[in-house]
């Protein structure tokens, strides 16, 4: 059995802030990540971040994991990092099992854990909605913004979610034809000056739209498209139809933290988190003592928060078995205060709601 | 169906390598996954479904859903979104469950 | 109707533009940032205090115009490309106007490419007067263009034919 200060699963951005929070803080930490490499989904984020200066605003994505890389460098003689590692349970006993490349399985037994494991992608209903050519918006990202492939020629997004209307950016910068956003809601979800930047380039926004279905043989080749009525029923007569190789689905994403609902933690249903969330404290403790959460796990929100949370969870964890610095308080309040910043305006207002009914 | 250039991305590509697809040779480069290496040479059908037999292409490409299951050198259920391309691998179209052990 | 299509009304943009007889003195930026969103490193870029967000980020952008020198650095700053450069000083014809371009091909200096307004369609045909892409602008040109001055509340964009 491997012993361990703090194991975080997860070397996402919510995972490598909790990983030099830690460190920071004197605690060892191993972070423990499925993929090749560290940094998430940040690897295919091309576009720059919104926020502040200190949740590196204007920087892009693929270029975060990084700078929070070299930054956890200078504590290497703390941390300890294991890729191609999957934590694939977790226990009542707090022991840890990891499968590591293809054949190694082990134990881990943490002082504390921090589940940092992000979310994914959620699904759409629809007639034939199976066919090869029916992406996951995040999916098409890492094809063509990690492989340089392209998912095809044409190309029908589903979701004007930022998700959405990023990918749809990025599909016309690597060259792919964007012929239309659609959404079910009668406004665009996502930040509007991405949409505006979108439909500046031509690309028309459908909203109170949705699909109908999906016509092809061994793969999409056309897809049929409806107007919706405020109650989303479609309405007779507004079919539209695309021809298109390539549908996204960017409806959304849902937490994903199987792990906590596995050691134990109480989860919770909370609609403005995006689904099943653990409930937690103010220091993002779960209600198992020594198990923490941070980022898209916690809830579905933007990276910028993701990383404050990891910030914020790593600093609690280490203090939690231990290694509280003396400007502790101040760095928790500084935490603090960037995510109610990130969270008081109107895009941030289902968060709060959602956090309201999560705090203990 | 590769990107050429890219205002934003240098893609750093390894060296191509050869491998097999249901008895019929392609290329890909090293590092890339094989459903990458797959969807860049058109083939977009990964796979058939259990039981109505319709098919399968890949959905989420970081080995989350399970869609992209394959048969790699004789091994079945490989994850071939996450899983890296190597010389000479045969990967072939799953029958059913596939045969473990 | 701008949630539902993404295409700011022409009396939004009027808003966001400073008068007339300050774009003729010289370039200025227009921000175009309509909807609160946590974000402020437009604030942060601007080493001459002509952008103002605040203590809370969410607030949107105010910009001083008599502040701003139109150096363009906000430009590619802001992460929703919302803000571009007019100057009306150079000549009673045309404006200069400075707009980010993430694109492939980028155009030539002296090139005369498709003008697109905030819909993405056709308005004119304008001339590219000057692309820069130094390091410091990480991946985004600012793409100048002279523009009939019929068309400074329209221009938004560019499309370059291959």
């Amino acid at each position: 059995m491997k012993q361990a200060e703090i194991v975080i699963i997860g070397g996402g951005p919510a995972g490598l802030c909790a990983a030099l929070s830690a460190a920071k803080s004197g605690s060892n930490v191993l972070i423990i990540d499925k993929n090749k490499n560290l940094g998430g989904q940040l690897i295919k984020q091309t576009h720059m971040f919104f926020g502040s200066e200190k949740q590196y605003a204007s920087k892009r994505g693929i270029d975060i994991p990084e700078i929070l890389i070299d930054e956890l460098f200078k504590y290497k003689e703390n941390v300890e990092i294991k890729t191609e590692a999957t934590a694939v349970g977790m226990y009542e006993d707090g022991i840890i099992t990891v499968l590591e490349k293809e054949d190694n399985y082990y134990k881990i037994e943490p002082k504390a854990v921090i589940v940092a494991t992000g979310a994914y992608e959620k699904f759409l209903s629809f007639p034939n909605n199976d066919l090869p050519g029916i992406y996951g918006a995040g999916a098409v990202q890492t094809l063509m913004n990690v492989y340089g492939v392209k998912p095809g020629n044409k190309v029908l997004m589903v979701g004007a979610g930022n998700i959405g209307l990023i990918v749809s950016y990025q599909l016309m910068q690597a060259g792919v034809e964007v012929k239309a956003i659609l959404d079910a809601a009668p406004k665009i979800g996502g930040y509007l000056v991405h949409a505006s930047k979108i439909r500046r380039m031509g690309v028309p926004i459908l909203t109170s739209h949705t699909v109908k279905e999906a016509i092809g043989n061994e793969f999409l080749e056309k897809v049929v498209i409806s107007e919706v009525d405020e109650k989303f029923n479609r309405i007779k007569g507004t079919e539209m139809i695309f021809d298109v190789d390539v549908m996204c689905i960017s409806v959304g994403l849902t937490p994903l933290n199987e792990l906590l609902a596995l050691r134990g933690c109480e989860m919770k249903y909370i609609p403005q988190l995006s689904g099943i969330v653990p409930v937690r404290n103010e220091n993002y403790e779960t209600t198992v003592e020594n198990v923490f959460v941070a980022g898209d796990a916690t809830g579905v929100e933007e990276a910028s928060a993701a990383m404050v949370e990891g910030f914020l969870a790593g600093l609690c964890a280490a203090a939690k078995i231990g290694y509280k610095p003396d400007d502790f308080i101040d760095r928790k309040n500084d935490y603090i205060k960037q995510l109610n910043n990130l969270r008081s305006g109107p895009a941030g207002k289902h968060i709060l709601a959602g956090i309201e009914q999560i705090g203990r | 169906m590769r990107i050429e250039e890219h205002p934003i991305l240098k893609f750093n590509k390894g060296k191509m390598i050869k491998f097999v697809f249901d008895g019929q040779e392609m290329e890909g480069y090293e590092g890339e996954t094989i459903a990458a290496a797959l969807h860049a040479a058109g083939v977009k059908v990964l796979g058939k479904s259990l039981f109505l037999h319709r098919p399968r292409g890949f959905y989420c490409a970081i080995g989350n859903c399970s869609s992209c299951l394959m048969t790699v050198n004789g091994v079945a259920n490989v994850k071939t979104c996450v899983t890296d391309l190597e010389e000479g691998m045969i990967v072939e179209i799953q029958e059913g469950r596939g045969v473990i052990v | 109707m701008f949630e539902k299509t993404g295409i700011p009304s022409a009396e939004m943009i009027m808003k966001k533009f400073p008068p007339i007889e300050r774009i003729n003195k010289g370039a200025v930026a227009v921000i175009e940032c309509y909807k609160e969103i946590p974000c402020n490193p437009c604030e942060t870029a601007c080493k001459f205090d002509a952008i103002n967000v605040g203590e809370d980020i969410n607030s949107i952008p105010k910009a001083k115009f008599e502040n701003c020198t139109g150096c363009a650095i906000c430009l590619s700053k802001c992460p929703g490309l919302a803000i571009m450069i007019v100057d009306g000083s150079k000549s009673k014809d045309t404006v200069e106007v400075k707009i980010p371009y993430e694109f492939l091909p980028l155009p030539k200096e002296g090139q005369f490419v498709k003008g697109l307004n905030r819909e993405g369609s056709y308005i004119t045909d304008v001339k590219v007067l000057k692309v820069l892409a130094p390091k410091s602008f990480d991946r985004t040109p600012v793409i100048t263009i002279e523009v009939d001055r019929r068309f400074l509340y329209e221009i938004r964009n560019i499309k370059v034919e291959v």
